[in-house]
């Protein structure tokens, strides 16, 4: 009964952002052409043969990167500007009044953007096809349904990071400094610019313990058909949600304490 | 008398902007640590590329830094003065606050160009200065008056440049009103300064020198940094700066004859 309370709300507010991101589809389909940044690291890889000291063909290393821009279109976050303007302005006063946690609007704008998003980043991909005709490959049902399960836990794992950094709002007026912070060790060790396996051996040591290789890393080696840990990496990214959630929760229900509504 | 008056003003500017920015003093140091290591990543980044190459389209790593250093001053430029004040043009046209701007006695472009200064990017440009000092140790560039004022003036033209790229696309905001996004395209295209122009195959190397003149923006700086650059490409910089000057002044006044105010 009450699960199902919860599923209708959450419908109806993906329903009512779909349309609101409707509305907006050239600034998405400039959002999705913003992401092309891996395709230009490809040319250098390709064009410089870096490649063939990791022992990566040329075509793997295309569907990698292929993989990379799909997994980081659909794993971008931005929860944090959006709550830290609406707690500037004040707007969070109403929503904190609402019976459900203002984070669920958020959330549910998030998947209506990738929803809007998704056939942009086809047309990208059909180009990238056209351009790279020997990189076309289609994976098996199985790796597909595993690989989307992990961008989707790839792309939860970057929404708790950044709502707990959103909830810092609370404390400070502006929270967005922090994450673009955060943004930088996401931006180079998450296999964005280059595959982890390209790393140097000091780095890959440690760096399967942090959440990082597991946002773009991962998904994208899964999906492309390069060798990776599934079992290992599905384990990760679900251990950092476990880490994550009750962190969240905790620093939620001290923020609410803590925040005071304009004019108090 | 009229320099004099612009001067004055641009004072005031100043004052008034630091003064504000200066309230979130921790969001500085945030910003500090973000600029360092955002430098250590792609360095980090670039050593990956050489680690098992001697040299990339014939630069080598130490000069590879070149290009690196020249980034980071040019970025920090971006942030102190043009973003900052640019994003707030989209924010002029939406509210329709830009009406108070043309109402003023003075020259609209310089007021919405200059009014606001984000003093977090002076220390990308400092970092960017240090690695150029250190760039000119390793690659014992020894230092002469024509190479100083060489160097100064492909800056100078890279500034110009850049700053009308960012103009030319809030400007199209007068049409588009929602061109924030835009500006993120183009931040991901200049993300391509990083790297010396010939490490990209001959498709993109054309695509960057002409549609988005990113070869003038930093390679040729580091190559006149080098010494390597010929004359005719100084020249030629110093010409494609002066074109793109005049073309995005005449653009903004072409659009404000398009501009309505807010309910008219």
């Amino acid at each position: 009964m009450i699960s199902n309370l919860i599923n209708s709300k959450l419908f109806t507010l993906l329903k009512v952002q779909y349309s609101n991101m409707l509305e907006y589809r050239v600034e998405i389909a400039l959002w999705a052409i913003s992401g092309i940044i891996p395709f230009f690291m490809l040319n250098i890889w390709t064009n410089n043969n870096l490649n063939e000291s990791i022992n990566i063909s040329d075509v793997m290393l295309s569907r990698y990167f292929l993989c990379a821009f799909f997994v980081r279109q659909f794993s971008v976050v931005w929860v944090v500007f959006s709550f830290e303007e609406d707690s500037l302005m004040g707007k969070v006063s109403p929503y904190l009044i609402q019976p459900l946690n203002p984070f669920f609007r958020y959330f549910a704008q998030h998947l209506a953007e990738q929803i809007t998003r998704f056939p942009f980043a086809l047309i990208i991909a059909f180009f990238f096809f056209i351009f790279n005709p020997e990189s076309i490959w289609i994976p098996n049902l199985g790796i597909l349904f595993l690989s989307i399960v992990s961008t989707f836990l790839s792309f939860l794992i970057q929404f708790l990071i950044q709502s707990i950094v959103a909830c810092l709002c609370f404390w400070t007026e502006r929270a967005s400094s922090i994450e673009r912070l955060l943004f930088i060790p996401t931006l180079f060790l998450s296999g964005l610019l280059a595959p982890v396996v390209s790393f140097p051996t000091y780095i890959k040591s440690w760096i399967y313990l942090t959440p990082f290789p597991y946002l773009i890393d991962f998904p994208a080696n899964l999906l492309s058909g390069n060798e990776t840990n599934i079992s290992g990496g599905l384990t990760m990214q679900i251990l950092w949600i476990f880490l994550l959630f009750p962190l969240f929760k905790k620093i939620w229900s001290e923020g609410t304490k803590k925040y005071t509504a304009m004019g108090s | 008398m009229n320099l004099e008056k612009y001067l004055k003003v641009y004072k005031q500017f100043l004052h008034t902007s630091l003064a504000s920015e200066l309230e979130y003093k921790t969001n500085i140091l945030v910003d500090l640590i973000t600029a360092i290591l955002s430098l250590i990543g792609s360095i980090f980044l670039l050593s990956i590329f050489f680690q098992n190459n001697g040299s990339i389209g014939g630069w080598e790593f130490e000069q590879a830094l070149i290009i690196q250093g020249i980034y980071t001053i040019l970025n920090g430029i971006t942030n102190t003065w043009f973003n900052p004040n640019l994003t707030e043009i989209v924010k002029h046209i939406r509210e329709g606050t830009l009406d108070f701007v043309l109402l003023k006695p003075i020259d609209s472009q310089f007021f919405i160009s200059l009014k606001k200064i984000n003093p977090s990017g002076f220390l990308e440009i400092i970092l960017g200065i240090c690695l150029l000092l250190f760039c000119i140790r390793i690659n014992e560039i020894n230092l002469n008056i024509s190479f100083l004022t060489l160097t100064l003036i492909t800056i100078t033209c890279s500034i110009s440049i850049l700053y009308s790229l960012w103009f030319f696309i809030s400007t199209t905001t007068i049409w588009f009103v929602k061109t924030w996004n835009a500006t993120e395209v183009l931040r991901s295209f200049l993300y391509i300064g990083r790297f010396p122009l010939n490490s990209f195959s001959f498709s993109l190397r054309i695509f960057f020198s002409v549609f988005i003149p990113i070869a003038f923006i930093t390679t040729i700086p580091s190559e006149v940094f080098l010494g390597l650059s010929q004359l005719w490409k100084i020249f030629l910089e110093v010409i494609v700066a002066t074109v793109f000057l005049i073309t995005s002044r005449n653009f903004w006044l072409f659009a404000l004859k398009f501009y309505s105010s807010a309910s008219s």
